[in-house]
């Protein structure tokens, strides 16, 4: 499964524009945003407003995956999600898995095989393969090709990101 | 807030910006002091490295680190000859008033020939360091060496000197010595060990400082409009049309045209509603008519690359069985994951712009001519961007910026979207090859000639014309750059009479610009290709035929290893077993560089015309290995991307402008289709070091179409390999 479709978080019905500010748990935080535009997408807020550079910005279309997050759980795309989409969700960035000195498994696998060249795609590449592993903790070559399917990659480190996701799974990797 | 601290530590010296490692908590040391008025003079050791008091070291490099791992193999080659850990080493890269011009990082020249210089710089410091420890004790030079940073006495009595304690901050004042001796490679502790790259947990973790993230107070937000053809010319503007954005702006010079807000959001939604009528423009040729018109000209010379024994006379002989094929390679976008960025602040008779560009250095004359400001009055500072291939739109972006910066007096920073990218990064040339080749009644073959078309660089133009002074009026150099296209047309084979030419054609379907591996991955899928024709038509094991025309040992030993890594038989082409093929192609990059070779597994789907790869082994000999695991990624990297190139891309434009500007439209390889990858590594600890980022790409598009060809008896001339492309070559069905 690629990533959730960009649509699910547009269906969401638009906070009216009255409301200036949206409550949600950012990174295990509860988190007040002011709001200027309920339409402005999750992408720009967490990268300007709230300095979480994380997320990147590859295509602003849902056709990458750069900018993959976790919404309870669930990986979506920051360009594609109103900010009024997230009120009251919890949202997971790549800044709340792990730090430098204290990295998520998932990031100690991606590091330990070395799997970024310039990591453009690395964080959204991360997101998506924290939640394969929730969702199959020991995926098949197959499942984790699918999973991160719809996460696209120019600098061609795709075996690397394979081989993470299946260090951090336990298995053998490819 | 991760930005605020970056910026924060970014900025934290004032006049002097040290960004080899933004974060503190980063593996490798950090930069802590720097000499203001420092030299950037790549003849002294001081342009190149300073010995801070504590035993740490920074080194300017003029190359980049573009995620091909300089950042790690530099270090390595300093390291070693300094006699210290890679982790007392913080680097700075290509910021034009720290780092020594290196030349722009392209043509996998940043070990060959930018590490290669700082080695030397290193070893020049090594023999000084010596000096000044064996004068302090009254020791011959060759008593004393440098390890783990003390100079010590070899004998092991005797005082020892921190490498800091030798040389004070006002640095060495010393000529780089080219002569200056290297250590031995036997010697080698850091030189060859796959060290990870310092950058890697940074980017993992989210906390990389890319050009995109960095910010400056009080910065605007910029987007360009560009227009909807190329060439169009702005008619009128409705500036009232961004009026609903509050504290937009909209800013023209002349056809550039360009919204700031304060925040990033209003300059996407400004840009979105403002209203501007363009002229009617549309000068392209569209993307079909390319192939034709790359015969029709018009041309500006002709020459001969190649002229070796009688070819004409082989080709005429009427014994011979002669051969005839063309091969075409369309026009292709650098394709960078993100759209390209840039910062930049002109103020005070002065500017600096932060920028992700393999060629600051190059740069800084046309920012400088494009804003009237004197040269020395312009800094560049290299921060990462997307991964480029090439120059794709970060310099650009960099234009955009620094004239948005003039015209508004405030730092701005300048986001493409993906449809400017896409849409308006400098392309990679197109590329027709005719080749004939004769086969003797024995089989050899005896005359070869590749004609080529190509379009022509222009001739001392220093940089790709860029396009925010162009559209703004801005006077500047205008031509083509598409780096060295026309190198390798010629099989790396001892074959007696060769002749190739080129056609050179006055123009490029649209702007082009250098791309990863130049010309070369077009030429050798032609030369390689074809050669496989040969072998065929002979019916000899493509691996044989190769081999048997091969001298070079190094040559031999790449294709032997990488066809003995894919278990290969030797059987002509195609394989009786239909459906799955292999193919295997060789390249001697530039005929003076790395020796490649890759053999390659596919399946064919007759009825759908896919082709999957299925594996790919590559023998690589670059010389002397600096870092093992890292050049294995860019290989391999080398290999998917060139894979994609082959497999799906083509760049579409119609009359106006180009229309695949999206990941739909502009597909490129995903983890579906990734096979698996095997590199093989031929280290040469006493041989030059040479590139790594390039020589891998070139033999995939003919190790792919040879085995293609294997599997089902498709022969493609023609990239992208499209299903239909395969469905069209099949033979009838036996
Ligand atoms: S930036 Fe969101 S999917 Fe590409
Ligand atoms: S590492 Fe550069 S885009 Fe994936």
């Amino acid at each position: 499964m690629p990533a959730t479709p960009p649509s699910k978080a547009r269906t969401k019905a638009p906070s009216p524009a009255s409301q200036r500010t949206i409550s949600l748990s950012l990174n295990g935080t509860a988190t007040v945003i002011a709001v200027t535009d309920p339409n402005q997408p999750l992408l720009y807020v967490l990268r300007n407003q709230l300095g979480l550079t994380g997320a990147k910005f590859g295509c602003g279309k849902g056709q990458c995956g750069a900018c993959t997050i976790l919404i309870d759980n669930e990986p979506a795309r920051a360009c594609q999600t109103p900010i009024a989409a997230v009120a009251d969700k919890r949202v997971t960035t790549i800044e709340g898995l792990g730090s430098v000195k204290a990295p998520h498994p998932v990031q100690a696998a991606f590091i330990a095989e070395q799997a970024a060249q310039c990591g453009y795609c690395a964080t959204g590449m991360v997101m998506s393969s924290v939640a394969l592993l929730a969702r199959i903790p020991k995926p098949s070559l197959d499942e984790a090709k699918r999973a991160l399917s719809g996460n696209l990659c120019r600098c061609g480190t795709h075996q690397r990101i394979l081989r993470a996701v299946m260090r951090a799974s336990g298995s053998a990797q490819p | 807030m991760t930005a605020a601290l970056s910026r924060r530590d970014l900025l934290r010296t004032g006049g002097v910006l040290l960004v080899g490692f933004a974060l503190p908590a980063s593996a490798l040391a950090t930069p802590s002091s720097v000499p203001r008025a420092k030299t950037v003079d790549t003849t002294e050791v001081d342009g190149f490295l300073a010995i801070h008091q504590d035993g740490s070291v920074t080194i300017f490099c003029g190359k980049v680190d573009l995620g091909q791992g300089l950042r790690i193999a530099i270090r390595q080659m300093a390291a070693e000859e300094l006699g210290i850990g890679v982790e007392r080493i913080a680097m700075i890269e290509g910021d034009t008033l720290l780092t020594p011009d290196q030349g722009p990082t392209v043509g996998s020249t940043g070990v060959m020939k930018g590490g290669v210089q700082i080695r030397q710089a290193a070893a020049t410091a090594r023999q000084a360091l010596i000096r000044l420890a064996a004068e302090r004790q009254d020791l011959p030079a060759d008593q004393v060496d440098i390890v783990d940073g003390e100079v010590r006495p070899r004998s092991g009595e005797g005082r020892s000197f921190g490498i800091g304690d030798l040389v004070g901050e006002a640095g060495f004042n010393l000529k780089l010595d080219p002569k200056a001796p290297l250590r031995p490679p036997a010697s080698y502790r850091v030189v060859g060990k796959p060290l990870p790259r310092p950058d890697v947990p940074a980017k993992i973790t989210g906390r990389h400082v890319y050009v995109h993230d960095f910010t400056l107070p009080g910065m605007l937000h910029g987007r360009v409009i560009r227009p909807p053809s190329v060439g169009a010319t702005l008619t009128s503007v409705d500036e009232a049309s961004v009026r609903p954005v509050k504290g937009a702006r909209v800013i023209r010079l002349r056809d550039f045209l360009a919204v700031v807000a304060e925040t990033e959001w209003d300059a996407v939604r400004a840009a979105g509603l403002l209203k501007a009528q363009w002229s009617d423009s549309a000068p392209l040729m569209g993307h079909a008519a390319v192939r034709d018109a790359m015969k029709a000209g018009p041309f500006v010379g002709r020459d001969t690359l190649v002229n070796t024994g009688d070819v004409a006379g082989a080709l005429e002989d009427s014994d011979a069985k002669v051969l005839r094929a063309e091969y075409f390679w369309p026009v292709q976008s650098h394709a960078s994951m993100g759209p390209s960025c840039a910062v930049a602040e002109v103020k005070g008779g002065s500017a600096t712009i932060w920028t992700a560009s393999q060629a600051t250095h190059r740069f800084r004359p046309a920012f400088a001519a494009m804003l009237g400001l004197p040269v020395d009055r312009v800094r560049l500072i290299y921060l990462d961007g997307s991964g480029c291939y090439g120059m794709n739109g970060h310099d650009d972006a960099a234009a955009d910026a620094a004239l948005l910066a003039k015209a508004t007096g405030k730092p701005v920073r300048v986001q493409w979207s993906r449809e400017d990218e896409l849409g308006w990064d400098p392309k990679g040339p197109p590329q027709l090859l005719a080749l004939e080749g004769a086969l003797g009644s024995d089989g050899q073959v005896t005359g070869w000639r590749t004609e080529m078309w190509l379009p022509k660089a222009t001739a001392g133009l220093p940089n790709v014309p860029l396009l925010a002074p162009q559209s703004a009026g801005i006077g500047q150099p205008m031509g083509l750059i598409t780096g060295l296209i026309n190198q390798n047309g010629d099989p790396p084979y001892a074959v007696p009479a060769v002749e190739v030419t080129v056609n050179w054609l006055a123009d490029a379907p649209l702007r082009p610009s250098n791309i990863r591996a130049p010309g070369k991955i077009a030429n050798t899928f032609a030369v390689e290709g074809f050669f496989d024709e040969l072998c065929v038509a002979s019916g000899l094991d493509s691996l044989f035929g190769r081999l048997r025309l091969l001298r070079d040992i190094r040559a031999i030993k790449a294709l032997t290893r990488a066809a003995a890594l894919m278990s290969w038989r030797p059987r002509p082409a195609p394989n009786p077993i239909p459906g799955i093929g292999r193919g295997i192609a060789y390249v001697h990059y530039k005929h003076s560089e790395t020796y490649v070779a890759i053999a390659m597994e596919v399946a064919v789907d007759r009825d759908s015309g896919k082709i999957t790869p299925r594996r790919v082994v590559c023998s690589h000999d670059c010389g002397l290995v600096i870092n093992p695991d890292a050049l294995k990624l860019q290989i391999e990297g080398a290999i998917i991307q060139t894979l994609s190139r082959t497999l799906l891309e083509e760049v579409a434009f119609d009359a106006k402008a180009v229309t695949s500007t999206d990941w739909a439209s502009y597909p490129i390889l995903g983890f579906a289709d990734i096979p698996e990858i095997m590199v093989d590594l031929i280290d040469q600890p006493d041989l030059p070091p040479l590139g790594g980022g390039e020589a891998a790409a070139t033999p995939v598009p003919a190790a792919l179409a040879n085995a293609v060809f294997d599997a089902c008896g498709a022969r493609l001339r023609t990239a992208p390999f499209t299903p239909d492309r395969v469905k069209a070559a099949l033979p009838p069905p036996a």
